[in-house]
Formats: C-alpha cells, sequence, structure tokens
C-alpha cells in the first residue's frame, strides 16, 4: 500500500476521480430513470453511451476536425460532437425502448422477460457496431462508408488534439481545461436533467408514473410517452458523457460500453437507484473512491475498490446513499 | 344520457370479475354502485376510465363509444376519478398532487387552474393549511379530500369516487358524503362506489347493487334502502 503516494498526490487522484466520476454520474441517470418509471434495468444502456462515443469521433471526422483544430474551432468542432453524440445516443435508446421493451411491456410481460430482452439487445448492439465492416460490406457499401466501417473491431481515437493546457494549480495539482470542461458540462447536464424533472409538465409526468403508474393514467398521464421521454433523456445524457469520455480517454471501441456501464450502474446503485440525486452522488463518490483506491493498492485494483465499496455501503445502507425512488424526490 | 354501460364483462386473469352489467348515469345525478368487497365494483370504475379491458359489452359517454378510446384521452373528455385506496402521489406535495388532477387540461397556467384551486379549496379547507406538505404525511382523511380534490382539478362532467369512506372515522365520513352532494350541487355528475350502503343509498338519485359481478337489484336510492333484501344484507339487517 502507497500511503505516501496516495498523500503526496492527494489532490491529482481526488480531480481525477471527480471528472470520471462526473461521466459515471450522466450514465448512472439513465439507468436510474429508467428504474424508476419501469422498475427495469436497462442494461442496453451501456451500449446507448457506447453509440455515442462513435458518434463523437465521427462527427468529428465529418468536419475535418484533427490534431491541427485549435482553439474556438476546436471548441466549436467539440460541441458539435456533443450534440451528434447526444443525438445519436437518443435515438438509439427511443429504438430500444420501441424494439426491445414496449412490445413486451404491452403484453404484461414479467420484468425478467424485459430484463434478458435488454441483456440480448446490448449483445445486438454491442456487435453490430463490432461487426459494422462486415454489415456494410454484406449491403456492398463498404466503399461508400470507408473509413467509418474499416477496423471495426479494433480502437477507435479522438481525431482532435489531446494536449490539454493547465490553466491553474490547486495544492500543486495543475488543473486542465480539459478537466474544467467535463465537470462544467456534466454539472450543468445533470442540472438540466435536475430541473425538467422538477419544473416542468412531462417531468411531473415521469414522477407520478414512477410514484403510481395506474393513479398516473386517471390524471390523463400517457404512461407510453412518459417511458419514451425518459429513455430519450437518458439518451441524451449518455451521449453527452460519451463526449466527455472520448476527452478523458481519447478511444473507445464496440464494447467499450460494458466496463463503463458496470461502473456507471453501480453508481447508481451506490447512490439509491431510482434516486436521481442519489445518481449524482453515486457517481462521484465511486470516481473519486476508484481513483483514490487505484493510488492506494496499484491501478489494477480500481475495479475491485468500487464493487468492494458497493457491498460495504449495501451492506449499512441497502437502499444506496440516498435511499429514496425517483418518485419520492420532492421539487 | 351522459353515461350507458350495456352488458359489459370484464375478466380478471381468467376468473369473470364482470358479467353482462347495464347501467346509466343521467346528467347531473349521482349515482351509485353498492355491494360487498369483490363484487367487482372497483373493476367497473377501472372499466370506464380504461384501466380495464372489456370483454365484451360497449360504454357510452356522452353518446360516445369508449372503446378504442385511451385512458388520458377519456380524462379530456372529461371523465376523471378519485381511485380507492386514494391512490396519492406521496412524494409530491398536496399542491403538486391538486395540479396533477389537471395534466390534462391545454391552459394549466396559475391563473387557469386558480378558479379550480379556488373550488377544491373551498371544498377542503383543511388542504389550505397543509398545501406545501408532502400528501404522503397526511392522515386518510385528508389524502381522501387531496384524491377527490384531485379529480376535481381535470373540470370533470362525470366523477368516478371510488370508495371514499374506506377507513375514515364515521364522522368523516359525514362531512365526506356531504362535500360529494355539494360537487353534485355544483353541476358535476358522480358515481360513487361505496361498501357504505346507508350513506351512498341516502344521497344517491339512483342505485344498483352487485353481487359477484352481476346486477341484482337496482332502484332509486330510497327504494334500495327500503329493499328487505338489501337492508338484511348491507345494512346491518334490522327487520
Amino acid at each position: 500500500m502507497q500511503f505516501q503516494y496516495v498523500l503526496d498526490n492527494f489532490v491529482s487522484l481526488f480531480v481525477g476521480g471527480l471528472v470520471f466520476g462526473a461521466v459515471y454520474a450522466l450514465v448512472a441517470l439513465g439507468y436510474t430513470m429508467v428504474y424508476g418509471v419501469l422498475q427495469l434495468i436497462n442494461f442496453a444502456h451501456s451500449e446507448v453511451f457506447m453509440f455515442g462515443t462513435f458518434a463523437t469521433v465521427w462527427a468529428l471526422w465529418l468536419i475535418g476536425a484533427d490534431t491541427s483544430t485549435m482553439g474556438v474551432a476546436l471548441v466549436l468542432s467539440l460541441a458539435f460532437a456533443m450534440v451528434v453524440s447526444m443525438v445519436t445516443s437518443g435515438g438509439v435508446a427511443l429504438l430500444l425502448e420501441r424494439v426491445a421493451y414496449r412490445p413486451l411491456l404491452k403484453r404484461g410481460a414479467p420484468r425478467l422477460v424485459a430484463l434478458i430482452s435488454a441483456i440480448g439487445a446490448s449483445f445486438v448492439l454491442s456487435e453490430a457496431m463490432g461487426l459494422r465492416g462486415a454489415i456494410a460490406s454484406a449491403l456492398g457499401l463498404e466503399s461508400v462508408l470507408g473509413r467509418y466501417v474499416a477496423r471495426s473491431r479494433e480502437n477507435l481515437g479522438l481525431p482532435t488534439d489531446r494536449t490539454f493546457t493547465v490553466q491553474f494549480e490547486i495544492f500543486g495539482y495543475g488543473v486542465t481545461n480539459r478537466d474544467i470542461i467535463i465537470v462544467v458540462a456534466a454539472v450543468l447536464m445533470m442540472v438540466l436533467a435536475d430541473q425538467f424533472i422538477r419544473r416542468t409538465r412531462t417531468g411531473r409526468g415521469i414522477r407520478a408514473v414512477a410514484q403510481d403508474p395506474e393513479t398516473s393514467s386517471l390524471m390523463g398521464v400517457n404512461s407510453t410517452r412518459v417511458i419514451q421521454i425518459t429513455f430519450l433523456i437518458g439518451g441524451l445524457l449518455a451521449g453527452a458523457a460519451a463526449t466527455l469520455y472520448m476527452l478523458q480517454v481519447g478511444a473507445t471501441r464496440y464494447n467499450a460500453g460494458f466496463i463503463l456501464g458496470v461502473k456507471a450502474f453501480t453508481a447508481a446503485v451506490l447512490g439509491g437507484i431510482g434516486n436521481l440525486r442519489g445518481a449524482l452522488l453515486g457517481g462521484f463518490v465511486l470516481g473519486i473512491a476508484e481513483s483514490l483506491g487505484a493510488g492506494l493498492f496499484g491501478g489494477e485494483w480500481r475495479s475491485v475498490v468500487a464493487f468492494v465499496l458497493l457491498v460495504l455501503i449495501l451492506l449499512f445502507r441497502p437502499t444506496g446513499l440516498l435511499g429514496e425512488s425517483l418518485g419520492k424526490a420532492r421539487a | 344520457m351522459l353515461l350507458e354501460v350495456r352488458d359489459l364483462s370484464v375478466n380478471y386473469g381468467h376468473i369473470e370479475a364482470i358479467r353482462d352489467i347495464s347501467f346509466d348515469v343521467p346528467e347531473g345525478s349521482v349515482v351509485t354502485l353498492i355491494g360487498a368487497n369483490g363484487a367487482g365494483k372497483s373493476t367497473t370504475l377501472k372499466t370506464i376510465s380504461g384501466l380495464r379491458k372489456m370483454r365484451t359489452g360497449s360504454i357510452f359517454y356522452d353518446g360516445q363509444d369508449l372503446a378504442k378510446i385511451s385512458p388520458d384521452k377519456r380524462v379530456q373528455m372529461g371523465i376523471s376519478q378519485a381511485p380507492e385506496g386514494r391512490g396519492i402521489f406521496p412524494g409530491m406535495t398536496v399542491r403538486e398532487n391538486l395540479e396533477m388532477g389537471a395534466y390534462v387540461r391545454r391552459n394549466r397556467s396559475a391563473a387557469a387552474l386558480a378558479p379550480d384551486f379556488d373550488r377544491v379549496l373551498t371544498l377542503f379547507p383543511r388542504l389550505q393549511e397543509r398545501i406545501k406538505q408532502p400528501a404522503g404525511t397526511l392522515s386518510g382523511g385528508e389524502q381522501q379530500m387531496v384524491a377527490i380534490g384531485r379529480a376535481l382539478m381535470a373540470q370533470p362532467r362525470l366523477v368516478l369516487l371510488d370508495e371514499p369512506s374506506m377507513g375514515l372515522a364515521p364522522k368523516l365520513i359525514q362531512q365526506i358524503f356531504k362535500i360529494i352532494e355539494e360537487i353534485n350541487a355544483q353541476g358535476t355528475t358522480v358515481l360513487l362506489v361505496e361498501q357504505n350502503a346507508a350513506q351512498a343509498l341516502r344521497r344517491a338519485h339512483h342505485a344498483y347493487l352487485l353481487e359477484t359481478g352481476e346486477i341484482v337489484r337496482s332502484g332509486t336510492g330510497a327504494e334500495l334502502a327500503g329493499d328487505p333484501a338489501v337492508r338484511a344484507a348491507y345494512l346491518g339487517g334490522d327487520i
């Protein structure tokens, strides 16, 4: 155990954890919101995220952004990539709801069946991305799509420059513009989502369905629509997270959603599944704990620390840190 | 006729919950369905609201067949319900619960809702004191007030009340029934489902007795209240 190392680098580890935690938290919101309205773990949410990472890279290719893109142009390019990523992930989430869930729930299938459907959809989406080259050639589109479908099973890197400049120092740790962008963008998204749920009519409909679906129908809430919008919001947030993840990590691949999805789901459970603010807290706690744990025991212990923390917290607080459901969240 | 139910049958799984029932609710009236637990009263209301599928039969509201109309559209058309067990949203404040009642209305500005808030808070002054409290922290009687008030916020022509007296103290029951009369006097048609037959029959213009999914008696409230069989089974059996 490297106590001295952790002490010496505490701020750096903490900020690193905060940045990763922001990404976890954004993805965790999608898990927790869908759970709130359907009592269902949307296991394919990790793939919704993964599609966003690809959309980010492709959007940058499309507008020709590369390592020579700097300054305002770079910021605008990344903003564009984030919008494309959000739209893509939102679309995948909507598709998922339409194809993998709604037909089942309409026929009154048990939740377990929907869960299996979710796992199946997750594999389908992930492999569809991993086999996009083969799919394109089967359709005769390989030459049209070119590099977008080349080397389907390999890593895909962010094309823009990833050397970030230190903006200011806290206790000897240089906070870069990347750290700032990620945390600020993530927090902004969270505030927007939170306000949407609390202030708007649709948001109130979402809370009502989470608390009592049958009575919500009696109030005239169209639950199909509420469920759809919940998936959409989850997708948009995952798309935003995907672009931030690419800034942080720099590369993605067709199965990149899996581990991140498991972590984000862990964050949602840690905070209290069904609870929006719980997902945020869970994301940040998980990110920071992982980062400090990795510093203490070595990088390969990162995930072990995360899951041991989950077990410990659930042992003492079985409903998570803020074990209150989405429905009961107050305005 | 505001509501016409014709030969309605509804299954609950494989069990027939209601069998071939027909009844009418004239505009401006109070109609009650009485009967024991499990007679199919709540199922009838849920089917009118569109939460249960009908197996056979039809429901006409204001001359329109409701068969293909979704639950939210039915609320828009003017049918609202205070469900059995109140079904309040525990984590929302009293105000938010009442606002949920107005969910389908096109204009939900504070100004548009103000007269309805006034109406509800005049009927239930108690809720004024509790307006900012989470509804889950209210007493049973207060929750019932929220449920009825919420149903009124939709500006319904027909309000369905499912067991409003359930689990309330006798004094509160009196009060709730008085308020139901008042709601009716203000022009809202009421379809009331009750186990508390004595109170319901006293207020109803028309009454139907349900037994194991079938209508076995009907008449004015007073007629049913005077019927020996009804008296024996539902009014304490003082013959």
